[in-house]
């Protein structure tokens, strides 16, 4: 079981947390066309290395936080929180 | 050579010493009508279809690992078509029909054994909804029948039913030609239906690139073992069809993650039929060599990393034996987990990509064995004609342009 540290709670299992998938997605403007709304909804890179994902700690503080992990060894490369720019770790 | 009763009997006469090899390792050739990327299921599948359907046998199988070693070797091998919407009803029935005849059509022995697939009913709101997907069913023309509590513990004695269940059993909804078929032997079968057509199945190739032309048009991949050239390329690799995506210089929208499977000691038979019950995120059913094959629900964060999670992989086997009490002393013996390509709406992408020349078989998620004969049937119809065969129509990459998507995450089995 992978052990994630949350910022505000330390270490903890990984069954305390959601993954919520992709993070750093940016919201098309109002005028968006359906092709670019279904990307947004839709198409991820899915990547066999490192993924910028967000995670939420649902049986903890319930807070939301932003993570840089390895699809492949699970290694947790970086944890920042929402808002702060992605870490040199996940610029691969 | 032809296996029959007749071929088993020389085979013994001469000491089983002269079996010739199921299907040919041949090197692969600088060009090719088609070249199909991917070894498993539905590779082979497409690749047997566009030779004995479309008369193509000028077509190459690329496969990175070892034939059915990904997902077609890491599943379930349950077989099934309880699906709720018509399109997925059609195209996953048609899949079912195709198995029903597949041992004869491929004289390989799949080892099919419709042995029945209950969903069973925690709550009266389970039961209503699966009155509605049995109707449903029904209205398109596949088995489905409501079982009572009692029809449940007449069917699967070892079911707990006793009032002190921790997950009271309330009914069932059964698909009774829906059971279970030797995965290994789908893959193997195809290999050699399609070996025996002239297609070339060549293993330890990975692909590293895409060649295009000037107008952006695919033209060959480039290989570990060099470069091929054809002028249509399917790609059929599941979990990976991201990455090869990324290859080509286009974008899915499939997640890939892990998905958990078990198989405990072989003991005597004890169960014989296919139980799921989705509100646990449990399935099991015992294989032929006597083993209790557990299935699990996702690892929900995305991985390409063949293992699951120890969280996972505790909450299945809790549900296992809450069901199944008497299972408690039974030993694991492997546990392993296979790379899905989960898409939105769970249903599959079987057509062109962006890339001209260049197609796509993905997007089965967690129920991609059951489906290889008419992946391979419809994916093989797109490759040789260029157009979508009608059953695979409605599953094209622009749906999650459109918004018409085909929600079945309920009748794709487990959660998601």
């Amino acid at each position: 079981m992978m052990q994630l540290n949350c910022p505000w709670c330390g270490p903890r299992d990984e069954n305390e947390f959601v993954c919520g998938g992709t993070t750093h997605i940016d919201r098309p403007a109002l005028g968006a066309d359906d092709t670019q709304w279904g990307r947004y909804l839709f198409f991820r890179d899915n990547p066999k290395g490192v993924h910028l994902e967000r995670w939420r700690h649902a049986s903890g503080c319930g807070q939301w936080f932003n993570m840089a992990r390895h699809t492949v060894t699970h290694a947790v490369l970086a944890v920042y929180r929402l808002g702060e720019p992605p870490p040199a770790a996940g610029k691969s | 050579m032809r296996y029959s009763a007749l071929a088993l009997l020389r085979g013994a006469l001469s000491g089983h010493r002269n079996w010739p090899p199921v299907w040919r390792s041949p090197e692969p050739r600088a060009q090719y009508d088609v070249v199909i990327v991917g070894g498993g299921g539905h590779g082979l599948a497409s690749a047997y279809y566009l030779a004995k359907n479309h008369g193509l046998s000028n077509v190459a199988v690329l496969e990175r690992g070892w034939l059915g070693g990904g997902n077609t070797g890491r599943n379930t091998t349950v077989v099934r078509s309880n699906y709720l919407y018509p399109e997925s009803a059609r195209l996953y029935d048609f899949s079912l029909r195709l198995y029903e005849g597949l041992a004869r059509e491929l004289n390989f022995n799949i080892m099919l054994s419709q042995r029945g697939h209950l969903m069973l009913a925690h709550s009266r709101h389970d039961l209503e909804s699966m009155s509605r997907w049995a109707n449903t069913m029904l209205m398109h023309g596949i088995d489905a029948k409501l079982l009572t509590r009692d029809e449940v513990g007449a069917l699967v004695p070892a079911l707990d039913l006793s009032g002190e269940a921790r997950y009271p059993v309330l009914g069932a909804f059964m698909q009774p030609r829906a059971g279970t078929a030797r995965h290994d032997a789908v893959a193997w079968g195809y290999a050699r239906g399609a070996d025996r057509l002239g297609v070339d199945i060549i293993q330890n190739c990975e692909v590293t690139g895409f060649v295009k032309d000037a107008n952006g048009h695919v033209t060959g991949v480039d290989t570990s073992r060099g470069r091929i050239l054809a002028p249509r390329i399917g790609i059929a690799a599941a979990g990976h069809s991201s990455v090869l995506a990324k290859l080509a210089g286009f974008s899915l929208p499939v997640v890939s993650y892990a998905l958990q499977a078990m198989v405990t000691e072989p003991v005597k038979p004890r169960l014989d039929t296919v139980v799921i019950s989705p509100g646990t995120g449990a399935y099991v059913s015992q294989s032929d060599k006597g083993e209790m094959v557990i299935g699990a629900s996702l690892d929900l964060f995305p991985s390409y990393a063949q293992r699951g999670s120890f969280g996972v992989l505790q909450g299945v086997l809790g549900a296992t034996l809450a069901m199944f009490p008497s299972f408690s002393r039974l030993r694991l013996m492997r546990q392993w987990a296979g790379i899905v390509d989960v898409v939105h709406d769970s249903s599959p992408i079987i057509g062109p990509t962006p890339v001209p020349g260049l197609y796509i078989n993905c997007g089965w998620g967690t129920g991609g064995f059951k489906a290889i004969p008419v992946g391979g049937w419809t994916f093989a119809h797109v490759l040789a004609t260029g157009r979508s065969h009608e059953l695979a129509e409605a599953f094209q990459l622009e749906r999650f342009v459109t918004g018409r998507l085909i929600d079945e995450a309920a009748a794709s089995g487990i959660a998601h």
